[in-house]
């Protein structure tokens, strides 16, 4: 696979800004329809993409969001400069959550952030260092989903 | 290719090219060509925004002529709830629905029954369902086709249960063949229609092969001919006008009348297409999975706001208000027979007769391959574009302007902004487009400061052909000049000029000779025979900025200098 037929976007987003927060879940679904992606694929990446972004404008200063789409998959990576997470196993189980009271009034910190990002990508994997940050890398096969999910 | 029918047309005698339209539509439907709009018909969801925005009134609604009736043996009035909002309080539907018969309709159905079953069939459905929520509401043909359109992944959740004026259509027809011993095609039955694309639903259903409606006469068409035949009420028979309003359907005609016959339910509403796409982003985020049913409309308010209403939006709205109001105040609570209902739904009486299918955009390519190719000459494309969505190459954004040319749709030569000779090739692969009319063409010089425009014409060409007085500098006039800017804000001149560039101007401070530096600009031109300041001469003379004084003012300059650049000089 040359890297022709690769196609990849980096996107900023700013912790915190709740204003925009969003856009690069629109913007890469956008893209994918454009690229002829089945709808139940976009679906799944849409989800996951969103929850990323939310976790670093509730919880980071600032990250990066990297979309990698080749003619088998769908890789997002993810970086922020963040509080890091102390322990991942329990942060995974749906309806943990260290939102505050007032990310929680605004609809948000359900606890489902994580949980879902892995119910919604084929391969899930997340590195973090408290006081310094996240990494994650998200996988969405396009030929269908793999047994493991 | 699948052909779309659309209730929309764009009248090409009457179209001047305003554009308007293409900034409006919010599905990026629309394409000046040949300075004429033209729909894209895969993207066109019929909203009908480009009607209420064209100046020209260009932009046609494809409604039934009011005579049509006549075709049929028997005909049919169903005029949607919006009609009484028309009214409100001072006429009820039973003298509407009268004045309809006397206008020439053999028969006038009271819709808002209809919708008061419907009601209660979309609560007995909800009570069951245990699907993705949120369920949509399909009243609105705009709502539906968007989804289709933009939202395939949620077209599982459009409420599988007829809109009423589908369901009151059969219904009728199969009742008055009955009685009339008519055939059913003898019959027809016409929607009277607050928005034109209801007959985009009746000529194209989105889920089954033939509505059983036979047309759709617009609101605003019989407003006037039902006003005249309608005749003054009694005072006795008001009480038994208003009992037989359906209260639970009445509410059809404005956005949040689902909502509020499904009490118990968390429901919420949304009306206006810009609204409607946030919740839709919402809901395909996997939000909103709290909410069981949600009723949206593209026109603001919902069906009052169609663009074939006569009265202002929010008065009719708050006519049909005050009616519920007036009902409620007189414990009137006329309504279907609920057991009669769940009779009906236990038969499927009030199902979709057909599946809606998704129908999604075309992807840039068919093979993803060269789908990502194109995607990335897109973002190729489109960084080397303005970015100020003028509109003029006849594309709504330079971001679908990148698209388009990526399709082979159009080409980049289209943009005004673009260095022609870069692009001539790609031009002249365009046959079925005509070149740029001769009227729009001088614009292309005066916008054009672009670095990349570089004309082999020198200063010193300039100065001979315009007759310019040199002050300063007369060693540097060989310098070619890529074009000019006329301003007399220095920070503008800084925010938009180009290195190149000839600057005419009526300052004549020192500052100048520091911004025309700055900016690396060929020279400076001082208008009306204005004298500089000695620091200026003494300034231009140590920084090697040539300074020229014209005699005419910026205006006339600016365009004999425009004329020469263009070659037309």
């Amino acid at each position: 696979m040359g890297s022709d037929d690769v196609f990849t976007q980096t996107f900023e987003v700013a912790g915190g800004d709740f204003h925009k927060a969003g856009r690069v879940s629109i913007e890469i679904k956008e893209t994918l329809q454009e690229l002829g992606i089945s709808p139940a694929v976009i679906r799944r990446t849409a989800i996951a993409t969103y929850e990323a972004e939310m976790n670093i404008v509730m919880y980071a200063a600032q990250g990066t969001l990297h979309l990698a789409l080749s003619p088998e998959a769908i890789v997002i990576e993810v970086f922020d400069r963040g509080p890091g997470i102390p322990d991942i196993d329990m942060a995974m189980r749906e309806g943990y959550s260290t939102a505050t009271r007032e990310m929680q009034e605004m609809g948000f910190g359900a606890g489902m952030g994580l949980p879902n990002m892995k119910k919604n990508s084929d391969v899930f994997e997340i590195i973090s260092a408290v006081g310094q940050g996240t990494r994650l890398r998200m996988v969405f096969h396009l030929g269908g989903r793999t047994a493991e999910a | 290719m699948n052909h779309y029918f659309h209730s929309i047309r764009v009248d090409p005698a009457k179209c001047a090219g305003h554009m308007k339209c293409l900034r409006i539509c919010p599905t990026q439907a629309i394409r000046i060509r040949n300075r004429k709009a033209t729909i894209l018909e895969e993207k066109c969801i019929d909203c009908g925004e480009c009607i209420n925005v064209c100046p020209k009134g260009a932009i046609l609604p494809m409604t039934n002529p009011f005579g049509e009736l006549t075709k049929f043996r028997h005909s049919i009035a169903i005029p949607s709830p919006a009609l009484y909002a028309q009214f409100g309080r001072e006429i009820l539907p039973d003298r509407i629905l009268n004045g309809l018969k006397k206008l020439g309709f053999d028969d006038a159905h009271d819709l808002a029954l209809t919708c008061g079953e419907v009601s209660f069939a979309i609560q007995e459905f909800l009570r069951e369902y245990d699907g993705p929520k949120p369920l949509i509401s399909n009243t609105c043909p705009v709502i539906v086709r968007l989804i289709q359109v933009r939202y395939p992944n949620l077209i599982g959740q459009i409420m599988p249960i007829d809109a009423p004026r589908e369901l009151a259509a059969r219904e009728i027809k199969r009742q008055a063949s009955k009685r009339y011993d008519l055939l059913e095609k003898e019959i027809g039955a016409f929607y009277l229609t607050p928005c034109p694309v209801k007959m985009v639903s009746i000529m194209q259903p989105a889920e089954k092969g033939q509505s059983h409606l036979d047309g759709a006469i617009a609101i605003s068409d019989i407003y006037g001919p039902l006003l005249a035949a309608m005749e003054p009420l009694a005072k006795d028979t008001y009480r038994r006008s208003l009992e037989s309003i359906c209260i639970l359907g009445i509410g059809w005609a404005m956005v949040g009348g689902i909502c509020r016959t499904l009490r118990l339910r968390n429901s919420l509403s949304v009306s206006g297409l810009t609204e409607v796409l946030k919740v839709f982003d919402d809901i395909e985020r996997g939000k909103l999975g709290n909410i069981d049913f949600i009723e949206a409309y593209s026109c603001l308010q919902g069906c009052v706001g169609g663009s074939l209403n006569v009265e202002n939006i929010y008065s009719s709205h708050n006519k049909i208000l005050k009616l519920i109001e007036t009902l409620e105040f007189e414990k009137i609570k006329a309504c279907p027979d609920i057991r009669e209902v769940r009779k009906k739904f236990a038969e499927k009486y009030f199902f979709l007769e057909g599946k809606i299918e998704a129908r999604p955009l075309k992807p840039l390519d068919p093979d993803l391959v060269q789908a990502i190719k194109k995607r990335k000459e897109k973002e190729e494309i489109f960084k080397l574009l303005p970015k100020i969505d003028c509109g003029a190459c006849g594309s709504p954004s330079c971001l679908t302007f990148a698209e388009d040319v990526v399709r082979g749709e159009a080409a980049l030569s289209d943009c005004l902004f673009k260095y022609p000779e870069k692009t001539q090739s790609e031009g002249s692969k365009r046959s079925e487009e005509p070149p740029v009319p001769a009227e729009v063409a001088p614009f292309r010089p005066l916008l054009n400061n672009n670095k990349e425009t570089r004309t082999t014409m020198t200063l010193e060409e300039i100065v001979q052909k315009v007759g310019l007085k040199i002050l300063a500098v007369p060693e540097a006039l060989g310098r070619p000049v890529s074009g000019g800017y006329a301003s007399d804000l220095l920070s503008d001149v800084m925010a938009n000029s180009r290195a190149g560039n000839v600057w005419m101007t009526l300052q004549t401070h020192q500052n100048i000779i520091a911004v025309a530096k700055l900016k690396d600009l060929a020279g400076i031109i001082l208008v009306n025979s204005r004298e500089p300041e000695p620091e200026t001469l003494h300034k231009a003379a140590e920084e090697k900025v040539p300074l020229l004084q014209a005699a005419d003012p910026a205006f006339i300059i600016s365009g004999k200098i425009y004329a020469l650049l263009s070659g037309k000089g």
